[in-house]
C-alpha cells in the first residue's frame, strides 16, 4: 500500500543554519512557495553543536535587521589569544602575526543552537512549516531517476522491526526541489553523493571530531568577549587538532577541542585527549573552581574545495556541511553554510519560476564570496599532513604572504578511515584517570547531553558484517570504536561487540572512522538523540 | 460524553536539571520543554475512549506562559478537539491551578476531568485531588485502567497493598498513571491539522479567583553528590565495612 504523501514546493532536510537560511530566503523571494523543514532533533537546536565565533556576513544579507529583532547574537569578540602548547610550556603568538582569516574582532561569540532556534522563529513567521522530531530516513526518486522527495521514518517499531501498538507508518514528502542540509556526514547526503557520483574527480573528504563543554566560572576568571585558540600538546606533531576557549555571556566559557580524524594511532582517544588537554597548567587555571554544565561532540567537515562534491543533482541540492562548505583555517562554517543556503534559495526560485537548471546553484555559489574564501583557504588543511611545524610554516607563507593565492592546490591523499595503522605498529596510550572536577569520564559526559532513544527500537548503527568487529577490527586495530566514539556507544564485553545505541549523540564519527567502513549511521526514531541547550 | 484533559508544560525528562546559583529555582532558558509524561497518558486514554465511540469531545487545557500553548497544540495533534490556554506568567501552586480548572469545568461542563497523577517538575501530586475536593466530585487517582460505563466509571489504581478496583459516579476527576497506556506519536498530517484547531485563551488573573501562592520557597539546591563506590577484596571486609563504617547491619 502506498504511504501517505504531502506535496510541497521545497522540502528541506535539517533545521541547521544552512537549511533555515534556504527556507527564510525562499519565503522572502516568494511568500507563496510551500516550504517545509524536517528536523530529526526533538526541537530545533537540540542537535546543533558549534564553537562558535560567528561572522555575520551571511546573516547581514539574509536578515539585515537581526540586531533589532531579538537575535541571540550579543557578545562581540574583544580580545584574542593564540597559544602554542608544549607539555609544560606555552608560547603566546602575537595576534598581529596571525593570518587575517584568524582575526575575529568583528565577530561574535554565540551559541549556534540558540541562533538556529531564533532563525526557526523567523522562518515560521514567514510561513515555513518546521517539523522537529521527524527524521528523513529515505530518499525518494521519480521514474526518471531525479529526486522526488524524502520519506520520514516509521515510528513505533521494536528491536526486531515488529510493529508495536504505537506503530505509525512514515510519510512521503514530495517536492519540486529537495534540499539536503543534514550537516556533516548527513546519512542521506552520503547516499546521494554515491548514487549521483557527486564526488567524482574530487579528493577524499576530510573530517574532524569536535568536542564542546560549557563551563560556568567565577567572575575573576571570566573576560567576556575574550577568545583563545591553542595548538600543540597533548596531540603530537603528526596529529591535526587544537582547542578553542571562548568567554561568552553569563560567566560561561565555551570550551572545545577538535581532533582531525586522519589520526593514525588506533589507541588514540579523541575524548581523552580533550580531557587531558584541560590539565595543562595554562588551561587548568582558566577552569579552576568552575563547573562543567554541558557537554557534546559532533564531527565536522574539513576537506574544503578539493573535496567539495558537485552540489546539485536532478531535483535536489546539497548545502552547508552536508556538502562541506566549512572554512578550516577560519575555524568557521556557519557563515559559509548560511551563504550556500541563501544561494540555494535563489537558484531554486529561478528553477521554479523560470525553469532554470539547478546547476545554476553551483555556478552562483562559485561566484560568491563564500567560495572565494574557501578557495583562499584550500591549502591550509592538507599542509598539516606534513606535521604541525611544517604546516604552520607553510600556512604562514600561504596565508600571510600570499593570502591564499599560491598558484597550486595541495591534495588530500586519502580518506580518514584509511589513515589508521594497525595496533601492533603503534604505541599504546595511557590516559590519566578523570578526577571528576576538571576531567571526566564518558558516562558522566553523555549524561549531560540529555541524549536518549526510546527503548526497544531498532539499533540505528548498522553493521554491514556483524562479525567483523571481533574477527578483524579487534585483532588488527584493537577495535578503535571503543575510543573514537565520544560517548562509549561501542564496547567489547567478553569477546562480544556491544552497541549501546541509546547513548548515541549523532556525531557520526563511527560512520567516518571505522577502518573498513563497516558501521553505517542511520536515523533513529524521531526526537531521539541529544537535547543540547545553549550549544 | 465530554472529557477535559489538563496538561502541563515541564522540562523534558531527559534534560539534566541545573539549579540556579542563587538558589531561587532551576534554569529554563533554551531548555527543551515537553508535556508532563503522565499527562500524555491522560490524553491518550481520552483519545482511546473517543475512538471507542463512548466520548464525543475532548478539550485540552493548560495553565502557563504563552509558550505553554505548545503543550495544548501537541494534545490537539494526538486527538483532542479543541484547546484552552489559561495565561499565567508566573508559577501557580496546585491549589491555584485547581481553582482555575474549576472555573474551566464550570464553563465546559465535562463528564470527566483527566490529569496526570503528578507533574515531574514540582512532584506535588495535588492538583487532581484538590480539584475533586473543590468540585465535590469523586476522584480516582493513580489510575492504571479505566472502564467507562454509562453513569459510572470503573478504575483500577495502584496502592501499597496491590491493585484496588473502584467504581465511582460521574462526573469524576481521574488522575492517570504511566502504566495506563502507551501514548501514540503525533503524525505529520495531524500536527498540521492541529495548527488549525482552535485554542481559546483566558487570563488567569481576570478569572476573579484567589490564586495567590501560599507557600514560601526558601531555597532550591542540588542533592549532595553521591560518593564513588569502592571495591572490597573479601566478604569479611564487606561485612566489616557494613557493620563499622556504614553501620547498616
Amino acid at each position: 500500500m502506498a504511504r501517505e504523501a504531502m506535496e510541497y514546493d521545497v522540502v528541506i532536510v535539517g533545521a541547521g543554519p544552512a537549511g533555515l537560511s534556504t527556507a527564510i530566503k525562499l519565503k522572502k523571494l516568494d511568500s507563496n512557495l510551500n516550504v517545509c523543514v524536517l528536523e530529526k532533533g526533538s526541537e530545533v537546536g537540540a542537535h546543533i553543536l558549534s564553537g562558535n565565533v560567528f561572522e555575520t556576513k551571511a546573516l547581514d544579507e539574509l536578515l539585515p535587521n537581526w540586531n533589532n529583532e531579538g537575535s541571540p547574537i550579543k557578545t562581540k569578540v574583544s580580545r584574542e589569544k593564540f597559544l602554542f602548547l608544549g607539555k609544560n610550556s606555552s608560547l603566546s603568538w602575537p595576534t598581529w602575526l596571525l593570518p587575517s582569516v584568524q582575526k575575529n574582532h568583528k565577530n561574535y561569540i554565540i551559541s549556534l543552537a540558540n541562533l538556529c532556534r531564533w532563525l526557526a522563529e523567523q522562518a515560521e513567521k514567514l510561513g515555513v512549516e518546521i517539523f522537529p522530531g521527524f527524521p528523513a530516513s529515505e530518499v525518494l526518486y521519480n521514474e526518471d531517476g531525479s529526486v522526488k522527495g524524502v520519506a520520514t521514518l516509521d515510528m513505533g517499531l521494536d528491536k526486531e522491526g515488529n510493529k508495536k501498538d504505537t506503530y505509525q507508518e512514515g510519510m512521503e514528502l514530495h517536492a519540486k526541489v529537495t534540499v539536503f542540509s543534514e550537516g556533516c556526514r548527513g546519512h542521506l547526503g552520503k547516499q546521494l553523493i554515491k548514487k549521483f557520483n557527486l564526488d567524482e574527480g574530487k579528493n577524499p573528504q576530510q573530517y574532524g571530531i569536535g568536542f564542546k563543554e560549557i563551563w560556568e566560572v567565577s567572575e575573576e576568571q571570566h573576560q567576556e568577549g575574550m577568545i583563545m585558540h591553542t595548538i600543540g600538546w597533548p596531540l603530537d606533531n603528526k596529529t591535526y587538532g587544537g582547542s578553542f576557549i571562548y568567554h561568552a555571556e553569563n560567566k560561561q566559557i565555551y570550551f572545545g577541542y577538535v581532533v582531525g580524524l586522519d589520526y593514525k594511532n588506533p589507541y588514540l582517544s579523541p575524548f581523552d585527549e580533550f580531557q587531558r588537554f584541560k590539565t595543562h597548567k595554562a588551561i587548568r587555571k582558566i577552569l579552576e573552581g568552575g563547573k562543567r554544565i554541558a557537554f557534546g561532540a559532533r564531527a565536522l567537515i574539513e576537506g574544503g574545495i578539493q573535496s567539495l562534491p558537485k552540489m546539485f543533482m536532478p531535483g535536489a541540492l546539497l548545502i552547508g556541511c552536508d556538502a562541506g562548505t566549512l572554512n578550516m583555517p577560519k575555524i568557521k562554517g556557519s557563515h559559509t553554510a548560511m551563504k550556500s543556503g541563501i544561494v540555494a534559495a535563489e537558484a531554486i526560485f529561478e528553477n521554479i519560476k523560470n525553469k532554470a537548471d539547478l546547476s545554476i546553484y553551483e555556478k552562483k555559489f562559485k561566484e560568491s564570496w563564500a567560495y572565494k574564501e574557501l578557495y583562499a583557504a584550500r591549502n591550509v588543511k592538507p599542509s598539516f599532513s606534513w606535521g604541525l611545524i611544517l604546516g604552520i610554516i607553510f600556512t604562514g607563507i600561504d596565508q600571510i604572504l600570499f593570502r591564499g593565492k599560491l598558484p597550486f592546490t595541495l591534495k588530500h591523499k586519502h580518506a580518514d578511515h584509511k589513515s589508521l595503522k594497525t595496533a601492533n605498529q603503534m604505541p599504546k596510550i595511557e590516559y590519566p584517570k578523570p578526577d571528576g572536577k576538571l576531567t571526566f569520564d564518558k558516562t558522566s559526559s553523555v549524561y549531560l547531553t540529555g541524549t536518549n532513544h526510546t527503548e526497544n527500537q531498532p539499533v540505528h548503527l548498522k553493521l554491514k558484517d556483524p562479525n567483523l568487529p571481533i574477527n578483524y577490527t579487534l585483532k588488527e586495530y584493537d577495535e578503535p570504536a571503543q575510543r573514537y566514539c565520544p560517548v562509549g556507544v561501542y564496547e567489547i564485553q567478553q569477546d562480544k561487540f556491544v552497541i549501546n545505541s541509546q547513548n548515541c549523540i549523532h556525531c557520526k564519527t563511527c560512520d567516518i572512522k571505522e577502518p573498513s567502513q563497516n558501521i553505517t549511521w542511520v536515523s533513529p526514531e524521531g526526537g531521539g538523540g541529544p537535547k543540547y541547550g545553549n550549544m | 460524553m465530554k472529557i477535559l484533559v489538563a496538561v502541563k508544560r515541564v522540562i523534558d525528562y531527559n534534560v539534566q536539571i541545573r539549579v540556579k546559583e542563587d538558589g531561587t529555582g532551576v534554569h529554563t532558558d533554551n531548555v527543551k520543554m515537553s508535556t508532563n509524561p503522565p499527562d500524555d497518558n491522560a490524553i491518550e486514554e481520552a483519545v482511546k475512549l473517543k475512538e471507542s465511540g463512548k466520548v464525543k469531545e475532548i478539550v485540552a487545557v493548560t495553565v502557563g506562559e504563552e509558550k505553554a500553548q505548545e503543550t495544548v497544540r501537541k494534545a490537539l495533534a494526538v486527538g483532542a478537539d479543541r484547546g484552552i490556554h489559561v495565561k499565567a506568567d508566573s508559577y501557580i501552586e496546585p491549589l491555584g491551578i485547581a481553582k482555575i480548572l474549576k472555573k474551566v469545568v464550570e464553563k465546559e461542563k465535562p463528564d470527566m476531568v483527566f490529569l496526570g497523577k503528578q507533574a515531574i517538575d514540582d512532584d506535588c501530586n495535588q492538583t487532581g485531588q484538590m480539584l475533586a475536593a473543590i468540585l465535590n466530585w469523586p476522584q480516582g487517582t493513580f489510575t492504571s485502567k479505566i472502564n467507562l460505563k454509562e453513569k459510572t466509571v470503573e478504575i483500577v489504581r495502584e496502592i501499597d497493598e496491590g491493585l484496588e478496583t473502584l467504581e465511582i459516579n460521574l462526573p469524576a476527576v481521574i488522575t492517570c498513571d504511566l502504566r495506563l497506556n502507551e501514548p501514540r506519536f503525533a503524525s505529520l498530517p495531524n500536527i498540521m491539522k492541529a495548527k488549525k484547531k482552535p485554542i481559546d485563551q483566558m487570563i488567569a488573573k481576570d478569572l476573579g479567583i484567589d490564586i495567590k501562592n501560599r507557600i514560601q520557597q526558601l531555597k532550591v539546591e542540588e542533592p549532595p553528590k553521591r560518593k564513588s563506590g569502592i571495591k572490597v577484596s573479601s566478604v569479611a571486609e564487606l561485612v566489616s565495612k557494613l557493620k563499622n563504617e556504614a553501620k547498616v547491619i
